[in-house]
């Protein structure tokens, strides 16, 4: 009697098994789908020679990573991505701390900034290059009439390989500042006003006030903001697909517009699928830098 | 060091309506001044304007006899304890106690001692590595105080310091920071909405209520001659008793229904009028002797037993008395008791007005201080 209660028992636990397989089923149906198989793929497709329709041709070992890291062009690509990244979110994050701080003051007439600041958030990436575009028009350009008004000559500021990656780079922290200060808003808007009372108090100033409570108080904030901000740059694409199509001479060529010319223009599947993994190990490894990081300084209250 | 003069000082934020009005107010040197008051009623906004933290609408505010309405807050030499302490959570305790010293320009050594002093003071020594979400609320309390004992500012303004502890704590630091005060001299501005507090830390009380001082004076003061029926009524526990009370041939009416039999003599006291508003604390109501003829029905309906003394509230109209007794009566609500009260331990109120128009004339204990 006791023994068949006991297999009873046992049955029950185990009946529950398909229950929750049914459950998940959704979930794991769409992750294999969309995220493992496409990884999976994407790995395997690094290590082959592939047609143009993609199909797997022959089995080529590594020689796809080393062809790239011999290649000048995704060399080039690479030091570029890293110049725009350096470029990019540094700026972005100072002038978005820098306009949140100043404009969180509860001054009559703040609303309009905030709404002026955190606007960029809703333009798309498309309507912010037509915008943009008409500003950097070689001669019709509002940018170059102003440099011309100041007796200086006008700067092909898509067309100059010297120019364009700053150009590229202001857009971008243009376009990313709505964000992040709306971000870094949040985090200010959750600090105590005693704490700045405190400052006021003992007659810190302004920089006081921002290096020992300000950025100490928001930085889970600043933390998300600078991730968000170097995973963006590493990913850029649509700006420069817009802008400046990599050139000129590669100057604009960042690592994942390379990695699509190579994919959908080219058709050399292998190598873009190489860059991909070299891009995913980069993202990688920023996030594991920054959870470390983020563990040691940030102070969550 | 600091003594602070409040003239005709008003404060308003929408420039509509006065948060304080009129406050004229002087705290000496060394003195533990209370604000207290129910919520609202601007403590907090007066503390603030103070501190400069908020501007002045109009009047004066002195400090050391200098008009300081314009003064920055640094200048105005004063520590501030929140009631949220204010501390930041990112630095060590060491670094929240030392806060702000180094705007100050206090040499690291100076710096050094007041921490090791104000630490041992406070009991803090063993904690100056931690952050401040390692501690236990008081102790945190303690940090807070320790960062105004390190600024060594002669004056000290404390916000509800204490209204985030649980009551026994909360008992043992009114103690402590009491006992702070004296030692280091400091002049403390303290706002509460605890009248307890009030009571047993202030050297002089200020009750506000709606923006407007009702009354000033030492907690003995306040007790014994409240100028008015709220103060008398926000001042002492149990509350004190408040009704109307109307003067016939049988004797006083309270409520329009308690006939209170007075006898000749207290007859001949009785302030002018024949119409009051009357107060009386819960300890003068007597149980009343057999046979006594003054003495008045009543009908309990509910007891607090406390142990060292019992607390009966009783109907009077429709509202409810308490009277205080010490010692452990068992009674039972619903149960027919006899009291007494003497008019001369009831307080006169204007009924209109509710200004005080006549003191209690005998205090029970306080005669017996006196004399
Ligand atoms: N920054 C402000 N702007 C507008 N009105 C305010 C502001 N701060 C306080 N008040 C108003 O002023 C009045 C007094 O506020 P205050 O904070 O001084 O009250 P309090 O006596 O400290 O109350 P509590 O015991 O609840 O802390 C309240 O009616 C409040 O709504
Ligand atoms: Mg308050």
């Amino acid at each position: 009697m006791a023994r068949k209660n006991k297999k009873e028992a046992e049955e029950k636990q185990k009946k529950p098994l398909p229950l929750w397989i049914i459950y998940l089923l959704p979930s794991m149906l769409i992750f294999t789908l969309f995220v493992i198989y496409p990884f999976v793929k994407t790995i395997v497709t690094s290590f082959f020679a592939t047609s143009n329709t993609g199909a797997l041709t022959q089995m080529v070992g590594l020689s796809n990573y080393i062809s790239l890291f011999t290649s000048e062009t995704y060399l080039h690509s690479l030091g570029t991505t890293f110049l725009y990244t350096i470029l990019t979110v540094p700026l972005t994050v100072v002038i978005s701390l820098l306009l949140a701080v100043l404009s969180s003051s509860n001054l009559p007439g703040m609303g309009v900034f905030r709404t002026i600041f955190s606007s960029t958030m809703g333009i798309s990436v498309a309507a912010g290059s037509v915008f943009w575009n008409l500003l950097f028009h070689p001669t019709a350009g509002l940018l170059n009439r102003v440099v011309q008004w100041f007796g200086g000559e006008p700067i092909g500021w898509l067309t100059d390989t010297n120019f364009a990656v700053y150009s590229i780079a202001a857009v971008s922290i243009w376009m990313n500042i709505g964000f992040s200060y709306l971000v870094l808003m949040g985090g200010l808007k959750n600090i105590d006003d005693s704490h700045y009372e405190s400052v006021e108090i003992v007659g810190g100033g302004f920089f006081y006030r921002l290096r020992k409570v300000t950025i100490p108080l928001i930085s889970p904030s600043l933390f998300f903001v600078v991730t968000i901000s170097l995973i963006n740059a590493f990913q850029s694409f649509g700006l420069i697909d817009m802008l400046t199509g990599g050139g000129p001479n590669n100057s604009t060529n960042l690592m994942v517009y390379k990695l699509y010319n190579d994919a959908f223009v080219n058709f050399r599947f292998g190598s873009a699928s190489a860059q991909g993994i070299v891009l995913f190990i980069l993202i990688f490894l920023i996030s594991r830098l920054q959870t470390k990081l983020t563990e040691r300084l940030v102070t969550y209250q | 060091m600091s003594k602070i003069e409040l003239r005709d000082l008003t404060k308003s934020y929408d420039g509509k309506v006065n948060i304080l009005e009129k406050i004229n107010l002087e705290v000496e040197e060394g003195e533990f001044y209370v604000l207290v008051g129910p919520s609202g009623c601007g403590k907090s906004t007066l503390l603030r304007v103070i501190a400069g933290l908020e501007k002045i609408t109009d009047g004066t505010l002195k400090i050391d006899g200098k008009t300081a309405n314009h003064m920055l807050p640094k200048d105005r030499s004063l520590s501030m304890v929140f009631q949220n302490y204010a501390l930041y959570p990112h630095m060590t305790v060491k670094d929240n106690i030392l806060f702000g010293l180094d705007v100050k320009k206090v040499p690291k050594e100076e710096q050094k001692r007041r921490l090791a002093e104000a630490a041992e003071m406070l009991g803090l020594t063993p904690y100056l590595k931690r952050k401040p979400r390692e501690l236990s609320g008081g102790q945190r309390q303690r940090v807070a105080l320790a960062r105004s004992v390190c600024s060594q500012a002669p004056l000290c303004l404390m916000d509800e310091p204490l209204s985030n502890l649980d009551a026994k704590l909360r008992g043992q630091m009114r103690t402590e920071i009491r006992r702070l005060q004296k030692k280091l001299g400091l002049t403390v501005i303290y706002v509460t909405h605890d009248q307890v507090e009030a009571m047993t830390m202030g050297d002089r009380i200020m009750v506000l209520q709606g923006g407007k001082i009702q009354q000033t004076g030492t907690p003995l003061e306040l007790y014994n001659e409240p100028a008015n029926t709220f103060v008398a009524g926000f001042i002492g526990s149990p509350q004190m008793n408040l009704a109307r009370a109307r003067m016939t041939d049988m004797g006083l009416i309270l409520n329009d229904s308690l006939l209170m039999p007075v006898s000749e003599e207290e007859r001949g006291r009785l302030p002018q009028g024949g119409r009051w508003q009357i107060g009386v604390r819960a300890e003068q109501i007597e149980l009343a002797a057999a046979g006594d003829p003054l003495a008045i029905p009543v009908r309990v309906v509910n007891t607090e037993m406390m142990g060292n003394e019992t607390q009966v509230l009783f109907e009077v109209g429709k509202e409810l008395f308490t009277a205080r007794w010490t010692g452990q009566y068992l009674i039972e609500a619903g149960q027919d008791l006899a009291i007494r009260l003497s008019a001369d331990s009831f307080h006169f109120f204007d009924e209109a007005s509710g200004m005080l128009t006549r003191a209690a004339l005998q205090i029970k204990g306080h005669a017996a201080l006196t004399a």
